[in-house]
């Protein structure tokens, strides 16, 4: 058990690595002079030339690399080359309201997802069933801004049910949150489905049933804890999924999280806020997918971690 | 034991004129089909049948488990204690499952929660039934696992199916069954998946059981062994009807129907070849052997740790040597784990092994290449299930014309001939050779699969329990097919078999294995007829014989599994040491 948490540990610092000279490669490729985007339109190419050589972005790729990587080790995401702010300040400031987000999102989509996909089990081959599969492939292939802005539109402007954007209270969390989840919603109610599916064929199933136990108790005392057992993997590699939908989500209902922060720092180029953020997701990516794997053996006993 | 069922005996069990139908794309078909008996109070019931003949929808409809609405009892009555079980709602059913009829079902690996722990099973079982406290429920879990003789039952308790054995998970299947002393107890097929010493320990259970609780037992099986060794009476189904039902003294001595008869004579029974010695028909058989197996050595390494070191081994096979001449069957025979499936493996090419592997008197090089390929021509094997192994999305003759191409023998023209000259050498047509796999029922699949092992004309096959999935009348055809096979064409068989008297059918020489060693070789009659080794007697007096006559009151076989082949690292196995007891009969000294 030890020995397996240490061995991840290592694999993600491993991966976290790949991950900064990825970003850091495609940050340097692109055509874009950040030293001319903070001097300003009109400065001369000797002041242009100076901010170059103050950020070090004169020097080869290498160097500032490596450069990059000290700095980091000593926890030190550099400044925003606009905001003079440090990058770790203005991360840390939005990374609560991006954190609430999420776990509002994983809430919505395991909550609709899970019932739809227990349902259409239940109700396998009748209409119900094949509405709920369609609703769930709706969600899927919608995009989050089209569904934003549509529960934006019905709920916030026409029934006024909610408010229109911003951060603070229960009630602004409802629509951003279900906005980011419907798409994992689609997921799981198909995962669930099919998964409900298999379990419910299995010999133990039988087995239950032939003790004497009630259709609600075969249900969820014996068919759910199975079937759950794919769903917690998936938790895990969603993070990742809504790191995407995050810039998007944040955007449209002008929610102050880190995707925001992302998206305006593309906008000007400013170096780097995008690698702090990416190395933040990929931060929060690899730890999901790290806590999902400590939870299946709580779960499913046959898993053994070494 | 045997004695004639007591028809004085309150009935607990009355099925009258149930009839079963399962929907199909082709309108209902009738899977049971008039069915009635009656089950007396501590007697056994042995519903007797092959596959599709409807026992086990018997069962399922009785406990009203089928799986609707694809399948219903469409008429009849099942009467328990005066109610009509097929009136009653699903309610007043739970009440019945597990509280006045259990059920135990055949697959022990699959048949548990993987999740729940053994504890919580069993106690459920009980909760729903009885009204009783948490720690009552406990106490009572822990009397029924000590009523089936589970070691350690306490440990038991908090621990998950997966790190149970087989034997062990079917006697908390039992365990459970029991736990509310029920009226009826239906045992569908409960050995089947076990080992034969196994299945004399639940058997045994099973009796000692019913002897203490009078339980009425439906027992339903494909094996006429344990027919013979449980029944009191036996009713015989075929294709949802029952053409015979009597005492088994009379069902095994005088077999009215005609399907009885040819069901009774299809089943290998162990000792028939009694005082027949195991001829070699081979005629161009030379001193060289076909096959040479020496000092064969499989480990697997477990791993752990943070390095993922290598920290202990499964000593799979442990320095097994044997030869096989042409035209010789040398039988394989031992209990699941036991390295014989092992064997083949290596043969094939399919797992790392050491030691050295003679065939036709050339070494087999390691690993794969175009030297090993060669030798493929020579060593060809056939596997167990024939739904598995083969491709369902290709066609049956490019399955077996495959080798064939690999091996750039034939094609076109030349290759269809071949492969319909195959088809028809193991009494299957050539215009079958367009069709799929699954288009064939079990037994023209491991046709299909002798026919692709066939096609490099090789000196010897591998055949991996290759009779163990079918039912005992196709099991026959295929084993005569292979016999034939042998005599025309001077082939070797390395036949590995759990199934005692199949191995006696077929072989001209037996090796016992056990815990990756053989421990006794010889001829068939040496073995069978003379086993000198604790482990062969013991897997001999496992086997149930088919003829009631021979019933034993006791099966004597210590209670237990077998011990692990795991071992740490740097810890050897101790090769056993042979003593020829006689004219090259070798068995292991005595450890």
């Amino acid at each position: 058990m030890v020995s397996y948490v240490i061995r991840r540990l290592l694999q993600s610092a491993l991966i976290l690595l790949g991950v900064s000279l990825v970003t850091f490669i495609l940050l340097y490729l692109i055509p874009a002079d950040p030293a001319r985007q903070i001097a300003g339109r009109s400065a001369t190419a000797q002041t242009v030339e100076n901010i170059r050589e103050q950020l070090g972005l004169n020097l080869p790729f290498y160097e500032q690399y490596v450069r990059y990587l000290l700095n980091l080790l000593q926890g030190d995401l550099g400044r925003s080359y606009l905001q003079k702010t440090e990058v770790s300040e203005l991360i840390a400031a939005r990374l609560p309201a991006t954190l609430l987000l999420m776990a509002g999102a994983i809430f919505c989509e395991l909550l609709i997802g899970l019932t739809m996909g227990l349902v259409a089990a239940l109700k396998r081959n009748t209409p119900t069933d094949t509405t709920l599969m369609v609703l769930s492939f709706t969600g899927v292939s919608s995009p989050q801004f089209v569904i934003g802005i549509l529960l934006l539109y019905v709920f916030a402007v026409q029934l006024g049910w909610f408010p229109i954007g911003g951060y603070g209270t229960f009630m602004h969390l409802v629509l951003p949150s279900l906005t980011l989840g419907l798409l994992g919603a689609g997921w799981y109610a198909r995962m669930m489905r099919s998964a409900m599916l298999d379990v419910l064929r299995q010999d133990f199933i039988r087995t239950a049933r032939a003790k004497g136990l009630k259709r609600v108790q075969v249900l969820f005392g014996h068919a759910v804890p199975n079937a759950l057992l794919p769903i917690i993997a998936m938790i895990g590699i969603d993070i990742g999924l809504f790191m995407s939908g995050i810039v998007v989500v944040e955007s449209v209902f002008g929610w102050p999280g880190i995707g925001q922060l992302a998206w305006q720092a593309i906008q000007r180029v400013d170096i780097p806020i995008i690698m702090g953020v990416t190395l933040v997701s990929a931060c929060a990516i690899v730890l999901g997918n790290f806590l999902a794997d400590m939870v299946a053996p709580l779960i499913d006993p046959r898993i053994k971690l070494r | 034991m045997t004695q004639t069922p007591d028809l004085a005996a309150e009935i607990v069990l009355s099925v009258q004129d149930l009839k079963t139908e399962v929907a199909t794309p082709d309108g209902a078909k009738t899977v049971v089909d008039g069915l009635s008996f009656d089950l007396r109070r501590g007697e056994t019931l042995c519903i007797a049948g092959e596959s599709g003949s409807g026992k086990s929808m018997t069962a399922l409809s009785i406990m009203r488990l089928l799986p609707e609405p694809m399948a219903r009892v469409a008429s009849g009555s099942v009467r328990l204690g005066g109610r009509d079980l097929c009136q009653l709602g699903e309610t007043e059913m739970c009440a019945i499952r597990g509280g006045d009829i259990a059920m135990i079902f055949q697959e022990p690996m699959t048949s548990l929660n993987p999740v729940l722990t053994i504890g919580r099973q069993l106690r459920e079982a009980i909760f729903v039934h009885q009204d009783v406290s948490r720690r009552e429920a406990e106490k009572r879990a822990l009397e029924t696992l000590e009523a089936v003789r589970l070691s350690e039952p306490k440990r038991r308790l908090k621990q998950y199916p997966h790190e149970l054995s087989g034997g062990m998970r079917q006697r908390v299947m039992i365990a459970m069954a029991l736990a509310c002393n029920p009226k009826v107890l239906i045992a569908d097929e409960p050995t089947t998946a076990l080992d034969v010493t196994i299945q004399a320990q639940i058997l045994q259970l099973i009796r000692d059981l019913q002897r203490d609780f009078g339980t009425a037992v439906i027992l339903i099986t494909h094996d006429m062994g344990v027919v013979a060794e449980m029944a009191d009476r036996v009713v015989v189904m075929n294709q949802g009807k029952i053409v015979e039902h009597g005492a088994v003294s009379e069902v095994f001595e005088r077999p009215k129907d005609a399907y009885t008869r040819e069901l009774l004579d299809a089943v290998p029974k162990l000792g028939a070849m009694t005082g027949q010695d195991a001829v070699i028909s081979a005629a161009g058989a030379g001193p060289e052997p076909v096959l040479e197996v020496k000092d064969l050595t499989v480990r697997f390494d477990l791993r752990g740790g943070i390095l993922d070191r290598v920290v202990s081994r499964v000593h799979a096979v442990e320095g097994v040597s044997f030869s096989l001449r042409a035209g010789e069957t040398l039988g394989l025979v031992g209990e699941s784990g036991c390295g014989k499936s092992t064997i083949g493996k290596a043969l094939m090419n399919l797992v790392p092994w050491e030691g050295s592997i003679r065939v036709a008197g050339r070494p087999i090089p390691h690993g794969r290449g175009e030297a090993d390929r060669l030798f493929r021509r020579d060593l060809q094997m056939i596997f167990q299930d024939p739904y598995a192994s083969l491709d369902p999305r290709m066609r049956v003759g490019d399955l077996v014309g495959e080798p064939l191409v690999i091996h750039g023998l034939a094609k076109g023209r030349e290759l269809r001939d071949r492969v319909a000259s195959l088809f028809e050498r193991v009494g299957l047509t050539p215009d079958q050779m367009d069709r799929h796999p699954h288009e064939f029922s079990g037994g023209q699949r491991q046709r299909i699969c002798i026919a692709r092992a066939l096609a490099l004309s090789p000196k010897a096959i591998i055949a991996d329990e290759s009779v163990s999935a079918l039912d005992v009348s196709v099991q026959a055809q295929v084993l005569d097919l292979l016999q034939e096979l042998q005599k025309e064409l001077d082939l070797s068989f390395l036949f590995i078999s759990h199934d005692m008297a199949v191995v006696e059918q077929v072989s001209h020489r037996v090796a016992v294995m056990y815990l990756g060693q053989i421990v006794e070789v010889g001829t068939r009659r040496q073995v069978f007829e003379n086993p000198r080794h604790p482990y062969t007697q013991r897997l001999m007096e496992a086997v149930p014989i088919p003829d009631p006559a021979r019933r034993r009151d006791v099966f004597k076989v210590p209670i237990g599994d077998i011990p692990s082949p795991v071992r740490a690292l740097g810890e050897s196995v101790e090769r056993v040491r042979y003593v020829d007891v006689g004219d090259r009969h070798l068995v292991a000294e005595p450890a």
